[in-house]
């Protein structure tokens, strides 16, 4: 059973029963599920959630689903001590949450694991979304197992690898020929006029709660203590506002102690909105995206204004880093950790070696990034910026020849006191 | 009759323009503010627009054409 006991309006704090509704009807503020935490509070214990499932339903009790969930394992990835990236950033307490190690290779599979659940729930037959990648294939996929019919919609010049690994789940998928803003409105549109569950639209509420399971595992996988500092990718924001949620639910059941994180939020200079704002102290003013950083491209991100709360309440603050330094982030990762992440998680990387360099984050601190996709999505990113195979004959004086004192290389001292954590 | 929810942000040299009053007069639509954050060199306002399809799509593109710009009221739904 869910303890989820209804739906609030995050602006004027209105409430709303359980159902699939997005917009407060009186100030048209978003809508969040609120709990009964003193229920949850007399089962849930570190205990009971170690007895549970690996993967995000171990935290069921705090998630609003009701029924059997659509389970594609999704969550409970790797949280890992990144030695030598911390080294390499001047970091001792580094960690790595590395979310590419999900069903559909992205942190989406935890938010469209609740929100495929929940329309199934509410008697849904269909879903959809409108995505530039990571959400396509997981709501695809989610589909796929649930047994429900998906609607895709793209922008008609995506990538072609993008398409291939959402077609292949066999939903309807529709190309939107039209700029960003052209889609984005026809499938606003079309989410008000068919019976669809539009995962991030009209059951966005439950959608968004998948996001806590970040944090919950974080948390857990730390010896059940929250961080000094989380560096979060930013794009409509949800994520950082979920993780900082998710926190303070483990800290009120008295699961974890008190939440002493300072959250960071990391965008593409090219789309930072909520960067801007957090600099000029104003609000956050929609932006026309233009950052290779594609999974992060939201212009007019719909949970900006509670990101900079966030940002302000927990001393943290906001960076945006250039095309060059994502880059630079992803092969920096790759080559320290053996983590290939996508764009958002080049944006994470080179937001943290900009914290850690002007002292935002402190050395001795317990640190976490969240590496939210797997690189193999954003493979044009880096095809032009990888040394390229070295090309021998097949003779050993070739080989010679070509890699020189290159075959006499020495490793540096062996790294010792690793640790891995689920 | 259909309503629609929208965001408007303006630009600097259009908050003190009527936008809005013009949008109701011009376009036969009724205009109703729920929320809004004006300043001088700034503003957002979300409301409802109700009245016949057709006078909204052409209300809100002209509201588009004239710099301010239109947004759904949950924030974009096109996600990475």
């Amino acid at each position: 059973m869910s303890f989820a006991r209804s739906l609030r309006c995050r602006q004027c704090k209105r409430e709303y029963p359980l159902e699939p509704l997005f917009v407060c009807e009186f100030c048209f503020g978003s809508l969040e599920v609120v709990y009964d935490y003193e229920a949850i509070s007399q089962s849930l214990t570190q205990e009971s959630i170690a007895a549970g499932p690996k993967n995000i339903w171990r935290y069921r009790a705090l998630l609003p689903v009701e029924d059997e969930p659509i389970n594609m394992d999704a969550g409970f990835t790797p949280l890992f001590q990144a030695h030598n990236l911390g080294r390499a950033l001047g970091l001792e307490r580094l960690h790595i949450k590395n979310d590419c190690m999900n069903p559909t290779w992205s942190f989406k599979d935890r938010v469209v694991a609740v929100a495929v659940s929940k329309a199934r729930e509410f008697g849904f037959q269909a879903v959809a979304c409108a995505s530039t990648g990571n959400l396509a294939n997981s709501v695809a996929a989610h589909a796929a197992r649930a047994g429900m019919r998906a609607f895709i919609f793209v922008p008609h010049d995506l990538e072609q690898g993008k398409i291939l690994g959402t077609a292949i789940y066999g939903p309807i998928l529709v190309a939107v020929r039209g700029n960003y803003d052209q889609v984005n409105r026809l499938c606003s549109e079309l989410a008000e006029r068919f019976p669809w569950a539009f995962v991030n639209i009209n059951i966005r509420p439950y959608y968004a709660e998948g996001s806590k399971t970040l944090a919950y595992e974080v948390a857990e996988q730390l010896g059940w203590q929250a961080p000094d500092a989380v560096v979060v990718p930013v794009a409509s924001g949800s994520l950082l506002t979920k993780v900082w949620k998710g926190l303070h639910e483990l800290s009120q059941l008295g699961i974890i102690g008190r939440v002493g994180s300072r959250l960071f939020a990391a965008q593409a200079q090219g789309c930072s909105p909520i960067a801007t704002a957090f600099e000029t102290g104003k609000p956050v003013r929609p932006v026309k995206p233009d950052t290779i950083a594609k999974s992060l491209a939201i212009g007019n991100p719909a949970d900006g204004f509670f990101v900079l709360n966030i940002l302000r309440e927990s001393g943290g603050r906001a960076v945006a880093v250039s095309d060059d330094e994502i880059v630079d982030g992803m092969k920096l990762l790759a080559e320290t950790e053996g983590v290939f992440a996508e764009t958002a998680g080049g944006v994470t990387v080179a937001s943290l070696k900009r914290l850690a360099a002007q002292g935002a984050i402190k050395p001795d601190e317990l640190t976490v990034a969240l590496i939210t996709a797997s690189g193999l999505k954003t493979i044009e990113a880096v095809q032009e910026k990888v040394a390229p195979p070295i090309t021998v004959d097949p003779t050993v004086t070739s080989f010679e020849q070509e890699v020189g004192e290159r075959a006499f290389w020495t490793p540096p001292p062996k790294d010792t006191g690793r640790t891995d954590h689920g | 009759m259909a309503k629609k929810r929208v965001m408007f942000t303006f630009p600097p040299d259009l908050v003190t323009e009527p936008v809005i009053y013009h949008l109701a007069q011009q376009f036969r639509v009724v205009t109703n503010i729920r929320r809004a954050d004006v300043a001088e060199d700034r503003g957002w306002v979300v409301l409802e627009v109700e009245g016949k399809e057709e006078d909204i799509d052409k209300g809100l593109e002209w509201v588009a054409t004239k710099g301010v710009r239109v947004d759904p009221v949950g924030g974009d739904v096109v996600e990475g």
